[in-house]
C-alpha cells in the first residue's frame, strides 16, 4: 500500500485525466465533424432566397394578419358553436374508443406478455397506425364514410391505438419482473396476473397517457375539419374560403384556448397519480 | 414429500444452470441451499414451481409430477407451494391487505378477486397471519410504504396465505441488514415448525444455513457438491462448494452472540457449533 503510493503521483494523473469523449477515435471525431459542416455549409448555399420577394411578403403577410382583427365572436356564433360541440363531441368518442381499443394491442404487443405471432400482428398495426399522419388516416376514411365527423373520429381513434398501444406496451415491457413473478407463484389465472401483477404496476402511466391523448385528439380533431373530416376545422376552413377573418380568429382564439385548459387539466393528472 | 430426479436446465443463451440434480425433501424437512452467485440456486425452486421450465428430469410433489401438467394444473399444483423471494417482490402499488390477499388467486375466480371480495375466512386468515408477524395495524398501508424488514414479513404471509405444504425461499435475507436477517429467518423457521411445512431455503450467509436448517445442500455450477446435516459444514465442504480460501472464521461461531431481547421467539433448532480444526 505505501510502496504503491509513492510510486503512484496522483496529482499528476488527476492533471492529465479528460473525460473521455463521444466518440473514441480522433479520425472518426473530427471527420464527422468536419462532414457535418461542410453539409451545413454546402445545404446554405443551395437556398435561393429572393430578398425583394420576401420583402414585399412581409408587407402582405402583414395585412392578412390585420385582417384577423377584430375578432369576430357573434355575427357566426351558431356556426362556431354547431362546430365546437362536433369537435368535442368527436374528442371524448374518439378518446374513449381508441383507448379502449388500445389495452388490447398494447397487451398484445408486449413481448413478455404475448406470444412472437401475437406480438409481430399487434406491432404491425400500431406501426400502420404510426407511420399515417392524422390528416392522411382522413382523407381515407372521409373517401370511405364521406364528409363529417364520423371520419373524423375514426380517424382519431386509429391514431390513438398507435400512441397508446405503444407507449402502453413499452410501459408493460418495462414492468417489474419480479412482481409479476410473484403473482404467477400463487397459481393465479392469466387474467388475475394482468390485474394484479401488471395492472397496479402501469396504471398511472396509462392514465396519464390517456388524459395526454385526449389533450392531443381535441388539437388533431381541428385539423381534420381542413379535410373535411368535421368539427371545428370545418368551420374555420370555411370562413377562411368566405374570407370572414374576423370569425377565424375568433375560432383560432377559442382553440387555443381549449387546448390550454386540456393541457393544464391533464398535466395535473399526471401529476397526481403518480 | 417432494422428490427431484435428474432436473436439468439450460437456457436459451446455452448456459447449463442446473446440471442433472437429484434431491428428496422430506416433509417438514428445512434444506438450506448455499452456494455462490450463478451456481443455479435460484432456477433450481424456480424449476420446482415452474417459473422457470425444466429442459429434462422431473419434479415430483406428492403424487403430482409437476413437470408433466398442464396450464391449470400447474396453477392448481402452485398453490400447494408458497413462494418467498429476494428483494420481497410486493406489488408495490397494492396495499399491505391486497397483497397478503394475492395469496388466494389460485383459490378465487377472476372476477371475485378483481372486486377485491374474498371470502371472509380467507381475510380473517390474513388478520390473524398479519397480527402474528406483528403487521396488523398496516393492513391499508402501500407495500412501498414499508421498510424491508415490514416488506418481509408481508412476503411471508403472503406465502402462507396459499395454505401450502412446501415453501420456496429465494435468498429471504439478500436485503436486509443482519439482525433483520436473523429476525426473519426466526420467523420463517418458526412457522415452518409450526405447520410442519417443508422449506427450501437458498441463502448466501452460511453461518444463518447452519443456525436455521437442519440440511444443507451446496451447488457449484449447477451440480450438487454437498449434501448433509448442518454440522457436517467443514472448511474443506466450503471449498469444494465455493473454491480455495480461509474458512475457518466462517463456520466457526453459532449462538453465542444471538441477540437478546429482539422481541422475537428462539428459533426451535438447534444451534450448531463446530469447532475448525486448526
Amino acid at each position: 500500500m505505501t510502496t504503491a503510493a509513492a510510486t503512484f503521483d496522483a496529482r499528476a494523473a488527476a492533471r492529465a485525466w479528460r473525460p473521455p469523449p463521444l466518440i473514441s477515435s480522433p479520425l472518426w471525431r473530427y471527420g464527422i465533424y468536419l462532414l457535418a459542416l461542410a453539409y451545413a455549409v454546402v445545404a446554405l448555399g443551395t437556398f435561393e432566397v429572393n430578398w425583394t420577394r420576401a420583402a414585399e411578403g412581409m408587407a402582405r403577410g402583414g395585412r392578412f394578419l390585420a385582417a384577423f382583427f377584430p375578432p369576430d365572436f357573434t355575427s357566426q356564433w351558431r356556426d362556431i358553436q354547431e362546430g365546437l360541440l362536433e369537435s368535442l363531441t368527436m374528442t371524448i368518442t374518439s378518446t374513449v374508443f381508441g383507448i379502449a381499443l388500445s389495452v388490447p394491442f398494447a397487451l398484445g404487443a408486449s413481448r413478455n406478455l404475448a406470444p412472437l405471432p401475437v406480438y409481430l400482428f399487434c406491432r404491425g398495426v400500431i406501426a400502420v397506425s404510426r407511420t399515417f399522419q392524422e390528416v392522411i388516416i382522413a382523407i381515407l376514411f372521409v373517401a370511405m364514410f364521406g364528409f363529417g365527423p364520423l371520419a373524423g373520429m375514426l380517424t382519431l381513434a386509429f391514431s390513438t391505438i398507435g400512441f397508446l398501444g405503444k407507449l402502453l406496451a413499452e410501459d408493460i415491457e418495462d414492468i417489474e419482473k419480479s412482481q409479476a413473478e410473484a403473482v404467477r407463484a400463487t397459481g393465479a389465472s392469466w387474467f388475475q396476473l394482468l390485474a394484479w401483477g401488471i395492472q397496479p404496476q402501469v396504471l398511472p402511466r396509462f392514465i396519464g397517457l390517456s388524459a395526454y391523448r385526449f389533450d392531443i385528439n381535441f388539437r388533431e380533431s381541428a385539423v381534420l375539419g381542413l379535410v373535411g373530416a368535421g368539427g371545428i376545422g370545418d368551420t374555420l376552413n370555411s370562413s377562411l374560403d368566405r374570407y370572414e377573418f374576423g370569425t377565424s380568429a375568433a375560432i383560432l382564439l377559442i382553440i387555443i384556448g381549449i387546448v390550454l385548459v386540456c393541457e393544464y387539466t391533464s398535466g395535473w393528472i399526471r401529476r397526481r397519480v403518480q | 414429500m417432494l422428490v427431484i430426479e435428474g432436473l436439468t436446465k439450460r437456457y436459451p443463451t446455452g448456459d447449463l444452470a442446473l446440471d442433472s440434480v437429484s434431491l428428496t425433501v422430506p416433509d417438514g424437512q428445512v434444506m438450506a441451499v448455499i452456494g455462490p452467485s450463478g451456481a443455479g440456486k435460484s432456477t433450481l425452486i424456480r424449476c420446482v414451481n415452474r417459473l422457470v421450465d425444466p429442459t429434462a428430469g422431473s419434479v415430483r410433489l406428492g403424487d403430482t409430477d409437476l413437470t408433466k401438467l398442464g396450464d391449470l394444473a400447474l396453477r392448481r399444483a402452485r398453490r400447494r407451494m408458497g413462494m418467498i423471494f429476494q428483494e420481497y417482490a410486493l406489488v408495490e402499488r397494492l396495499t399491505v391487505m391486497e397483497n397478503v390477499l394475492s395469496g388466494r388467486l389460485g383459490y378465487v375466480g377472476f372476477w371475485r378477486s378483481w372486486l377485491r371480495r374474498f371470502p371472509l375466512k380467507d381475510v380473517e386468515e390474513a388478520f390473524r397471519l398479519l397480527n402474528r408477524v406483528g403487521l396488523d395495524h398496516m393492513v391499508d398501508k402501500r407495500a412501498d410504504a414499508l421498510s424491508g424488514g415490514q416488506r418481509q414479513r408481508v412476503g411471508i404471509v403472503r406465502a402462507l396465505m396459499q395454505d401450502p405444504e412446501l415453501l420456496l425461499v429465494d435468498e429471504p435475507t439478500a436485503s436486509l441488514d443482519p439482525k433483520t436477517s436473523r429476525q426473519i429467518m426466526r420467523l420463517i423457521i418458526e412457522l415452518v415448525r409450526e405447520r410442519g411445512l417443508a422449506a427450501i431455503i437458498n441463502i448466501h450467509d452460511v453461518l444463518l444455513a447452519q443456525q436455521f436448517a437442519e440440511r444443507i445442500v451446496g451447488l457449484r455450477a449447477g451440480r450438487i457438491v454437498f449434501d448433509g446435516s448442518a454440522d457436517a459444514m467443514t472448511p474443506e465442504v466450503l471449498t469444494a462448494i465455493y473454491g480455495e480460501d480461509d474458512w475457518t472464521a466462517t463456520i466457526r461461531k453459532a449462538d453465542d452472540e444471538d441477540d437478546a431481547g429482539d422481541g422475537e421467539a428462539e428459533a426451535a433448532t438447534d444451534p450448531v457449533r463446530i469447532a475448525a480444526p486448526q
